[in-house]
């Protein structure tokens, strides 16, 4: 396309963040800025019998507490997503109060909040508030959850189910398919929950102004201009007018950040009782009790084949814990994100899944990278791979067989898949055997069976993965139930001298958007990119926005600024044609001017930009300035696919797994900057590792989270990993302008299967079918034993 | 209580709460808000600084423990507008993504050379273990590392 796109050019957000000038919520400083504690419950299930702030009242430098006796016990976050039962039952939906004054249904519930000068003054009166609990019988699984006497997590209804859905072809054909079918692999397991742990937690100052009557709320979120909008006309009822919604550095996502958290609007709330700025910052034990999780599917999967190996039905059910309440997006994940995807990269005829997404006495759970697309990948990719072991068949042979042929989505129509989505472009073939060069896959069985012969146990696992991104159409997803669009906005001003400010509702927080956007506005018109700026994360300044989850930056965000200066070159051409005397359609544009083709006659980008805020001499009827805003609603989701290799080898004495080499062959469509869609994938497989591996939210019996800090929870560190190899084909999407897919959640999604898939190849000889994640070195052990 | 200290090569004196913590002292105090809070528990090393020329989790020691030491945070690194090697070779290497992390991978990955200036893949690797990243699967830091050595041997 031009100069900039398709290079690794180096970003420029990172300077400030090498030198420590990054500017994070907690690092912001206002005047007269108050202090705050919560007080949470201890309890996962509990009535709350009495509540004394008294003593903690007197305490230095206490301003107020607040309980959900206040006025601010009156508001509740909603939801935004409303998934019906498949019997037509409206989705349950409880209140999600700011603050509980009667009943706990999670550890980390906040009850109390204490407004101090100090931090340290918050904190120790928080200490002396006296919180009476009775406490109850608690579930946090959500199979048990759905058991007859299982705690009600919301006891007006009569179980704990929010909602029970099914998506696919009808039920009893599914299941006639599977009866007649030559073979069919069964799997029961737990895709079980993990905590997303963005390195920043989260992070909240609410300034209200008394004078002008309006707040500014900086917050560390992926989604400024849908917070605004949820505070203001879902929570607070003020006007959205009256609120600035700030949200510049961010540090890190990964979903955690996308929703509406009842700390947020609680703060604007105080800022305007105590008239002053207040600040919140989570701490990690705080951000594992309160931050949305992720995952948590307990599965149960049948897959028929006929005699050749190719799928003839597919029938899963599911229990998916919500948690307490239903979270921003929670309905929405393990259903029209997860369900959605069950087709896969096959050619699957028949398909049903089920899905009972029961409240669980714990903290929310909502979209972790990838959401629910991982789920859908995790368990396709290991059923298959276990069935061609039961039915004796090569990992890449059966997927060959089963994959849908290659398609564009220019000349071949986009793929109709039994789950209502139409997939726009794919070669999976083309992923797979380039992933299978990568490794060398001949030679490595070769090595893996001399290895055994010497007690060293290797695996090789694929996973071959597809997911929808670029979210989404925004009548598509109205239809499905979500109550907002998931449009972009993207507003170009040119500047009198030429110099282009652009402003995104798309948020950065480590996706480099500073850099990658204006390497194609850059090319687009045909300038420097020294002379683009990108600003986001400020509602003030950019119209409005839906922000960033779901891959969707460029392939929305992106090509709502393409529509912008597709305008701004619109116009400009009336203005260059006026003042080169030439006919419009005479004119092309090319290196950041028009010339009047065939003639060296030419007027640049700049000169027309000044002409434009001085319209001395200027076309007739035309307005003056360069200034477009656009709203792009992508017609359909991108559909980013690839192939994700995993080598493992178990310590055969204590049953350690260690990652020899990862490789991820991935198709992320037309690329903008290959370094950092390199750094998505990176980062997105180690992730994706950490689940297969390590990671895992531990509950006791009573619901406490047990492994709640750094010392206990297992996050991949840098000696539990390799260097991941990465290579792509590129198959460009069809339907949006810059023909890019989505890069930032692939590795989440193909990585997990791929690592288990080895996991268990290494262990085959030894009669290993299955393994639980994640992959312990005690399950393992104990696998090997068995 | 006093604590006179040196950081950046800028001499403090402060009276401060005996149970603040040195990230606090920096971040509060001394408004150096580059050194970051992560976990409190040394877990992540977001907070990693060096105190006498050793890196320490700021977050778990008491600002009174490096009372008369001498620091160097995140924002002592670069000499004006010219970055430090370690600095430029996160950039060129893109060994950072959200930036959340980067402060402490830095003085951590500093300290690794000062310990042993042709660290091999797995020393370097080790030797950021104390150090959590979400973002970049720690692919690209150590790379840039390794280019930081050839860079800073040169």
């Amino acid at each position: 396309m031009g100069k900039f796109v398709g290079k690794a050019v180096k970003r420029r957000e990172d300077a400030r963040f090498l030198k420590g000038a990054g500017t994070y919520t907690d690092d912001i400083k206002l005047p007269k800025m108050a202090h705050t504690a919560f007080v949470r419950s201890p309890y996962a299930h509990a009535n709350v019998l009495s509540i004394d702030i008294e003593e903690a009242k007197n305490e230095p430098g206490v301003i107020a507490i607040y309980t959900g006796n206040d006025a601010c016990g009156e508001f509740g976050v909603p939801c935004g997503w409303q998934v019906d039962f498949k019997n037509g039952e409206t989705m349950r939906e409880p209140a999600h109060p700011l603050l509980t004054k009667d009943k706990i249904r999670h550890v980390g519930e906040a009850v109390a909040i204490v407004v101090a000068e100090t931090l340290e003054q918050a904190r120790d009166a928080a200490e002396m508030v006296m919180v009476d609990y009775e406490e109850l019988l608690a579930v946090t699984d959500p199979k048990q959850a759905m058991e007859a006497g299982a705690p009600l997590v919301h006891d007006q209804w009569e179980d704990n189910a929010a909602f029970d859905w099914c998506i696919g072809n009808d039920r009893a054909e599914v299941e006639a398919a599977l009866e007649s079918a030559h073979h069919v692999t069964e799997m029961e397991y737990r895709n079980h929950r993990v905590a997303p742990n963005a390195i920043e937690p989260r992070s909240y100052i609410a300034d209200y102004d008394v004078n002008a009557d309006k707040w500014t709320l900086y917050t560390s979120t992926q989604n400024p201009h849908l917070i605004r909008l949820l505070l203001c006309a879902f929570v607070l009822g003020i006007p959205e007018h009256k609120v600035r919604v700030v949200s510049k550095d961010v540090g890190g996502g990964f979903g955690s950040k996308i929703y509406h958290y009842t700390e947020e609007a609680l703060l604007t709330w105080i800022s305007r009782e105590i008239g002053r700025p207040v600040k919140w910052t989570s701490d990690r034990s705080e951000a594992f009790m309160t931050d949305a999780h992720g995952r948590d599917h307990v599965v149960k999967s049948k897959m028929g084949f006929d005699k050749d190996g190719k799928i003839v039905a597919h029938l899963t059910d599911e229990y998916c814990a919500m948690g307490a309440y239903l979270s921003t997006f929670a309905p929405a994940v393990p259903t029209y994100l997860h369900g959605t995807l069950f087709q896969g990269v096959y050619t699957t005829p028949l398909i049903h899944l089920n899905v009972i997404a029961p409240f669980t006495h714990t903290v929310v759970v909502d979209a972790y990278r990838g959401a629910g697309r991982p789920e859908a990948t995790y368990l396709l990719e290991r059923i298959i791979s276990k069935a061609a072991k039961e039915m004796g068949m090569d990992p890449a042979e059966i997927r060959f067989k089963n994959f849908i042929p290659p398609f564009d989505g220019v000349e071949e129509a986009g793929y109709q898949t039994q789950v209502a989505l139409q997939y726009d472009s794919g070669d999976y073939h083309g992923v797979l055997e380039r992933g299978l060069e990568m490794l060398g896959y001949e030679d490595f069985r070769k090595e893996q069976a001399k290895a055994r012969e010497y007690g060293k146990l290797l695996g090789v696992g694929f996973s071959s993965y597809i997911e929808g991104c670029g979210i989404a159409p925004s009548a598509v997803v109205g239809a499905l139930g979500a109550r907002a669009g998931l449009y972009e906005v993207g507003h170009v001003r040119v500047q009198p001298t030429g110099k282009v400010s652009v402003f995104t509702g798309a948020h950065s927080h480590g996706q480099g958007h500073e850099t990658v956007f204006a390497q194609f506005v850059a090319d687009k018109l045909g300038i420097e990119m020294d002379d683009v700026e990108i600003e986001h994360g400020d509602t003030d300044q950019v119209a409005f926005g839906m922000g960033t989850y779901g891959s969707r930056s460029l392939a929305v965000g992106g090509s709502a600024i393409i529509k912008s200066i597709d305008k701004i070159l619109e116009k400009g051409a009336k203005i260059a044609a006026h003042k080169l005397e030439a006919a419009e359609e005479d004119l092309e544009y090319a290196e950041g001017k028009w010339t009047v083709k065939g003639t060296d006659k030419s007027i640049s980008f700049g000169d027309v930009s000044l002409t434009a805020y001085v319209p001395h001499d200027y076309p007739e009827g035309l307005e003056p300035g360069l200034d477009f805003s656009s709203f792009y609603d992508p017609s359909n989701f991108t559909y980013p696919f690839g192939t994700h290799i995993a080598v493992v080898e178990v310590d055969s004495d204590t049953g350690k797994v260690d990652v020899k080499r990862f490789i991820a062959c991935d198709d992320v469509g037309n690329v903008m900057n290959p370094m950092i869609v390199d750094g998505q994938i990176h980062g997105g497989v180690v992730q994706g590792i950490g689940q297969a591996l390590l990671e895992e939210v531990v509950f006791d019996e009573a619901g406490q989270m047990i492994n709640a800090s750094y010392m206990d929870y297992a996050m991949p560190r840098a000696d539990d990993i390799p260097m991941i190899e990465t290579d792509r084909t590129v198959t460009p999407c069809p339907h949006n302008p810059l023909g890019v897919k989505g890069a930032g959640e692939a590795g989440c999604i193909g990585s997990t299967p791929a690592v288990v898939n080895a996991v268990v190849d290494a262990l085959a000889h030894l009669g290993v079918t299955d393994i639980q994640m994640p992959v312990t070195p005690q399950r393992v052990w104990k696998a090997m034993q068995n | 209580m006093q604590i006179t200290l040196t950081v950046n090569g800028k001499q403090y004196s402060n009276d401060i709460e005996p149970r603040m913590s040195l990230t606090q002292y920096l971040r509060e105090v001394l408004d150096l808000t580059g050194t970051h809070v992560g976990c409190d528990t040394s877990g992540c090393g977001a907070c990693t600084v060096s105190l006498n020329g050793a890196a320490v989790k700021s977050c778990t020691l008491l600002a009174v423990q490096a009372d008369g030491g001498e620091l160097t945070t995140i924002e002592g690194m670069a000499n004006g507008n010219e970055m430090h090697p370690i600095q430029k070779a996160f950039k060129e290497h893109h060994g950072l993504q959200c930036g959340f992390c980067t402060p402490g991978m830095v003085m951590t990955a500093a300290n690794i050379l000062k310990d042993n200036p042709n660290p091999s893949e797995e020393e370097i690797r080790h030797g950021l273990e104390g150090n959590f990243c979400r973002c970049t699967g720690y692919h690209n830091i150590v790379k840039s590392i390794q280019h930081a050595a050839e860079e800073i041997n040169n």
